[in-house]
This record gives structure tokens, sequence and C-alpha cells, in this order.
């Protein structure tokens, strides 16, 4: 937006007005406008057009960080730390003991048929010792893919621990100023019910918040 | 010389599956003693307290390292000439490097194949 002398002199006009419009007795508009005039002329002297340009510009960039500021501070900041956070590390602990549990059941199933080959002719024993070395080698990824999670989850902290830090800078001032009030419930997840399919999309649960399949027998047969 | 088949061979690793794999392979080599410890100072420990022939250990362990480990055993009197094999994940040059240095005798880059085992013990310790 490009702001004229016209527009500056008429919005001059308007804020010096409003100022003294509490003060008793009452300022005449002749007399404010008379003050307004006063400021206006002064500043053209030393304020080219191009400069109330860029004052505009720099008003509306000030006016857009501090929206911006007062919607993070809305986010609350405690949310990150205390729940999306430790839910992601969570379902990645999940994901390492998940292929932990399915590695050993895979090698436990290897132990066994090694034992089988024992009692089996020679050639065959050894097709089988050598089919069961390739599924240990193959096995290798679990080790590989625990590895590689600790460091996501470790990224994944150090994110949090740098966004808390900015936001926690943030709201402060927001409060300072105050602003809007960050100490606000976090946006509740939309409960599961079965009349909203799209609230039953949660993919797989954590172990601690799973439904053994005794208890869904149960359900099922109306227990 | 062929390797000896039956001497005793300490694997360290903090992951118990990894373990269970490494034992594994180095059976279907043909090794028979074969010791497990999760990190390096229970390695240490097994190697004071008895003789082995080869040490294959894992890297990122906790509270102390495989680095660690290799440091310990080349400045212990007794067990400085041990053969000792890198496994592990970080592959970095300058982990190659810190290990050569520390005195490593060779270095394995999870994940890793029977075969390249079998080679990498065979450059430490002579043909099988």
């Amino acid at each position: 937006m490009v702001m004229s002398y016209e527009n500056f002199h008429a919005g001059l006009r308007n804020l010096v007005r409003s100022s003294h419009a509490q003060l008793t007795p009452a300022v005449p508009k002749e007399k404010t406008d008379e003050i307004a005039d006063y400021i206006f002329e002064s500043l053209k002297v030393v304020v080219s057009p191009t400069d109330l340009t860029f004052y505009t510009q720099m008003n509306e960039l000030a006016n857009y960080i501090k929206k911006a500021k007062a919607e993070i501070a809305l986010i609350k900041p405690d949310d990150i730390s205390k729940n999306y956070v430790p839910k992601a590390t969570d379902e990645l602990d999940a994901v390492v003991m998940a292929t932990e549990e399915a590695t050993n059941s895979i090698m436990d199933v290897c132990d066994a048929v090694a034992l089988i080959a024992e009692e089996c002719p020679e050639e065959l024993k050894n097709r089988l010792i050598e089919c069961n070395t390739k599924i240990f080698e193959a096995c290798n990824f679990q080790d590989i893919t625990g590895q590689r999670i600790t460091k996501v989850v470790q990224a994944l902290k150090h994110i949090d621990e740098k966004i808390s830090a900015m936001l926690k800078v943030m709201v402060d001032e927001i409060q300072k100023a105050g602003g809007a009030e960050p100490d606000l419930p976090a946006a509740p997840e939309p409960e599961a019910h079965p009349a909203k399919p799209e609230t039953l999309l949660n993919g797989p649960q954590l172990p601690k918040d799973s439904m053994s399949q005794d208890d869904i027998d149960k359900i099922l047969s109306g227990g | 010389m062929p390797v000896d088949l039956n001497m005793n061979v300490l694997v360290v690793d903090d992951y118990k599956t990894m373990l269970r794999i490494e034992e594994n392979l180095l059976k279907q080599i043909g090794f028979k003693n074969i010791f497990q410890a999760t990190d390096g100072s229970a390695a240490l420990q097994v190697l004071r307290e008895r003789n082995f022939g080869l040490v294959i250990s894992d890297w990122n362990m906790q509270p102390m390292t495989g680095l660690d480990l290799l440091k310990e055993v080349r400045a212990d009197v007794a067990l400085k000439a041990m053969p000792f094999i890198m496994v592990t994940a970080e592959s970095k040059t300058e982990n190659v490097i810190a290990a050569k240095q520390a005195g490593v005798n060779n270095y394995i880059v999870k994940p890793f194949n029977a075969e390249t085992l079998k080679s990498k013990i065979a450059a430490v310790l002579g043909a099988f």
C-alpha cells in the first residue's frame, strides 16, 4: 500500500482528535486540526513520500508479527513437550519393541528348523542350515532400525527443546504486553465414535492402550 | 595354521537380538565356544577371568563403549595382543580412523553377512 501525503494528513488529524477527545473541557475540532496541521507541516520537511510508504509497510509488518506471536501463544507450548513429543517417542519405542519381538520369534523358528535339520540327510541338512544362516543375516535389520529410530527420537527431542524455548520467549512477551492468554486448554483430540468413521482411524495402539483379544472377544460375545 | 575353532570368542553388544545373531553366525562358521557380554565393562571383566582368542564388539554401548573397551584391552598388559574386531553401524571415516588408532584389528559395518564375518576373522586370525 502506498500512503499519500493526503492520507497521512487526514490520519494525523484523526489521531490528534481522538487523543484529545477525552480531555475536559473538550478541545474544539479546529484546535486539534490546527495541532495536526502544524505537526504535518513540520514532518513534511523531513519525511518524503517514499519514507511514508516504507513506514506504512514496516507498520504492517509489525502488526503481522504481533498477530503471529499471539497465534503462536495460543498453541500452548507445553502441549508439544507434554503430549506430542512423548506420544511420538512412545510410538517409535513401540516400533523397536515390536520388531525386536518379531525378530526373536523368527530366530526361535530358525532354531527349531536347525534341530529338525540335524535329523535330515546331509545334503538337505546343509541346505536348511544355509537358509537359516541367510535368515539370521537378514535379522540384522533390527539392530540398525533400532539405532536409526533412536536417532530420530533424539532429533525430535532436540527440535522440541528449540521450539519450546522460542515459544516461551514469545509467550512471555505476549503476556507482558497484556496480549492473548496462552494458558488455554489444548484442543482435545476428537473422541472416537462408531458413528464418525473419521475418528476411528488411529492406527495401531500402543501396548498400554490396546485391548487384548480376550477383551475384544468379550465385547463381541456381549460379555 | 588354520583357525582354532575351539578358542573362546567373546561377542559384545547391548542388543540381545544382535548377540543372538552373531552367536549363530559364528556357530555356522564353526566356532564352538562363544561367550556374550552386553557392554564394555562387563566384557572387560569376562576377558580378565578367562582366556579368549577373539573379541567381536559393537561400538555404541553404555556405560563403556566398544572403543573404550578396545582402549582398555590395549592398555592391559595381559590383554593387549587380543585380536579385536569392531562390528558397528558407525561407518564414518572418523570412526574407522579412531578405531584404527586405538588398535582395532578389523572393522565390520552393520548390517553384515556370515561371509563378511568369516573373511574378516580370517584376515585377523588366519585361514580357516
